[in-house]
């Protein structure tokens, strides 16, 4: 077993392809060219790996957000390589088409020390993912980095087909530090880490209905669903349609009506038919998956990708 | 901003636009065409409420109307900070505005935004930075957060900040900063209305944003990396590279990229 959460974004992405291929390795001309007049730290990468490789022996294009660089934020040169790998794929031949991109995301999202850059850069990532989605190729977006993925990068995350988290992993909009410092620690008490992951954590997530699959934070169960996401997002369309977004609506209008009054994670889930909600942190990825697959609100989609997760977190094939 | 000025300078031949919440939703006439116009005012925050609302319409102009174009309305202080909307997913509901707003455009319908008053960050990317073109008023705010805020956050002094932000477009608020680094098509003044038919008339559905910082001067680095990952010969997919190397004047900076590349093995 070995943890996805501590590895580095480099380690991720050749534990999780076999014959990574990185476009634009690190080099000078990669530096940030804001970071230097703050006097702030830069990287040859500017903390994103781009490239392609190969997942159950299919070519697929992938990236790799650095949290340990600026926590990942999205600056200028940042963005651009997200895009560029996004556009490079669309331009792809049918038939050199990568199977897939697949984003391991780990971001706060705007690099403020980038500003008004990073903002258009993270708009022109989100267009990009979208972009991809339309020209055929599924967009699978892989979460569980320390640095969560927030902001900007969690909306992103959200235009992708498949979001496959960790209950480590966190996905959401605004960090809780940013939200207690607007709105007061009674609003939102960041230092309360069991409220924090109650909110923004895999597991809440998933029941939402934020994310598709649940693993445990294993790389080889991370590769297992990663290869398990697109295998499921390549027998359907990958596209924007009206009646898929029409059905969003209706998830999104209906999860406002039924919950839109309660105060905290747990409140949702015994509304969800959780019977012990406060034992809920305590259970393994593949239990809580199987929980989740019983209760009477999980919908027929989300049984499915269910199932799938708890293969992935069982086999452990290689 | 009162958005009742600025819609009878938009809409001269009139226009049925009602304000609920801070939410803005109607019809106006645009020239020869209905328009539907979309948006919110009183610089609200972004919640998951209002994030629905604006989706529902835009669904329903896509559902009911095909090809008509769509015209957003932006002023916001950027998304709602609050502990419930986290909970309730607040960022699934704005990615869903942003992908009724792509989805609109995939159907034909010509998106214009127009930042009349204040955009900030969250609020902005997934509404007035999904159209095909976005505008902004000469007065308009544009920000990812105000200063002292990002100075905290940062930890650069906001003394830096501030003399930064005089003459970097990346730090300074502002329509002409993020118009010099592609972000705001362009200005529009005098002639509201006159603009808006511009605007509709020449909207492409293709994101230029990189390649006009590019031009305009205030974002030189983007299209360049953009450029060079589409020229890296790698594995499979030489040919179709190949036929990408773009021919302009960053020929050469990508064909540094390459050599540096190769050189590294």
């Amino acid at each position: 077993m070995r943890s996805y959460l501590e590895a580095t974004a480099r380690q991720r992405i050749t534990a999780l392809l076999a014959h990574f291929e990185e476009f634009l390795p690190p080099a000078k001309e990669w530096i940030s060219p804001h970071l230097a007049q703050l006097n702030a730290s830069v990287s040859f990468d500017d903390g994103v790996i781009i490239g392609q490789g190969q997942l159950h022996g299919q070519t697929v294009y992938a990236a790799a957000q650095e949290g340990g660089f600026m926590g990942g934020a999205v600056g200028e040169v940042h963005g651009a390589k997200l895009v560029g790998l996004m556009r490079r794929a669309i331009a792809c031949a049918e038939n050199d088409k990568p199977a897939a991109l697949i984003l391991l995301a780990e971001s706060g999202g705007v690099r403020l020390h980038e500003a008004n850059a990073g903002l258009i850069a993270v708009s022109e990532v989100m267009r990009a993912v979208l972009a991809v989605r339309a020209a055929g190729i599924p967009v699978i977006v892989v979460i569980g980095g320390s640095n969560g993925c927030f902001g900007g990068m969690g909306i992103v995350a959200r235009c992708a087909n498949l979001v496959l988290m960790s209950e480590e992993a966190r996905l959401a909009m605004s960090g809780p530090e940013v939200i207690e410092t607007a709105s007061g620690v009674e609003e939102f008490d960041s230092r309360d880490r069991a409220l924090v992951w109650r909110t923004s954590g895999g597991k809440h997530r998933y029941l939402m209905g934020d994310c598709q699959m649940l693993v445990a934070d294993d790389i080889d169960a991370f590769r297992n669903a990663a290869q398990l996401a697109m295998a499921n997002c390549a027998q359907k369309n990958t596209a924007l349609t009206l009646d898929g977004l029409e059905a969003e609506q209706a998830m999104l209008a209906s999860r406002l009506a039924n919950y839109g009054n309660l105060q905290e994670p747990m409140d949702i889930w015994s509304a969800m038919g959780v019977a012990q909600p406060e034992q809920l942190a305590m259970l393994e990825a593949e239990a809580f998956v199987a929980l989740a697959a019983a209760l009477p609100v999980a919908s027929a989609t989300s049984a499915t990708t269910a199932t799938a997760a708890t293969t992935a977190t069982t086999t452990g094939v290689r | 901003m009162e958005w009742q000025k600025i819609a009878a300078q938009l809409f001269p031949l009139g226009h049925q636009i009602i304000e609920q919440d801070q939410f803005l939703c109607g019809t106006a006439q645009a020239g020869d065409q209905v328009i539907s116009v979309i948006g919110t005012t009183g610089h609200t925050p972004i919640g998951v409420e209002i994030a629905l609302a604006q989706a529902r319409a835009v669904l329903a102009t896509v559902r009911d109307h095909p090809q008509r174009p769509i015209l957003l309305l932006v002023d916001t202080q950027g998304q709602r900070l609050r502990h419930r909307d986290e909970m309730l997913g607040i960022n699934s509901y704005m990615a869903h505005l942003g992908k009724c707003i792509e989805l609109a455009r995939q159907h034909g319908h010509t998106v214009i935004a127009l930042v009349y008053d204040q955009a900030l960050s969250g609020g902005f990317i997934t509404s007035g930075m999904m159209a095909d073109a976005c505008y902004a008023l000469p007065e308009a705010t544009i920000r990812v957060m105000g200063l002292p805020a990002m100075a905290r956050i940062t930890k650069v002094p906001e003394a830096v900040l501030t003399e930064l932000s005089k003459d970097n477009p990346v730090f300074a608020p502002g329509p002409k900063n993020y118009e010099r680094m592609g972000g705001i098509e362009s200005i529009w003044e005098h002639d509201l209305a006159a603009c808006l038919l511009q605007a509709l008339a020449t909207a492409t559905p293709e994101d230029t944003r990189s390649q006009q910082g590019l031009n305009r001067g205030g974002r030189l680095r983007a299209q360049n990396v953009i450029n060079a990952v589409a020229a890296v010969v790698a594995g499979p997919v030489i040919a179709q590279t190949q036929a990408n190397m773009p021919s302009s004047d960053q020929g050469q900076q990508i064909q540094q990229a390459q050599q540096s590349q190769q050189a590294r093995g």
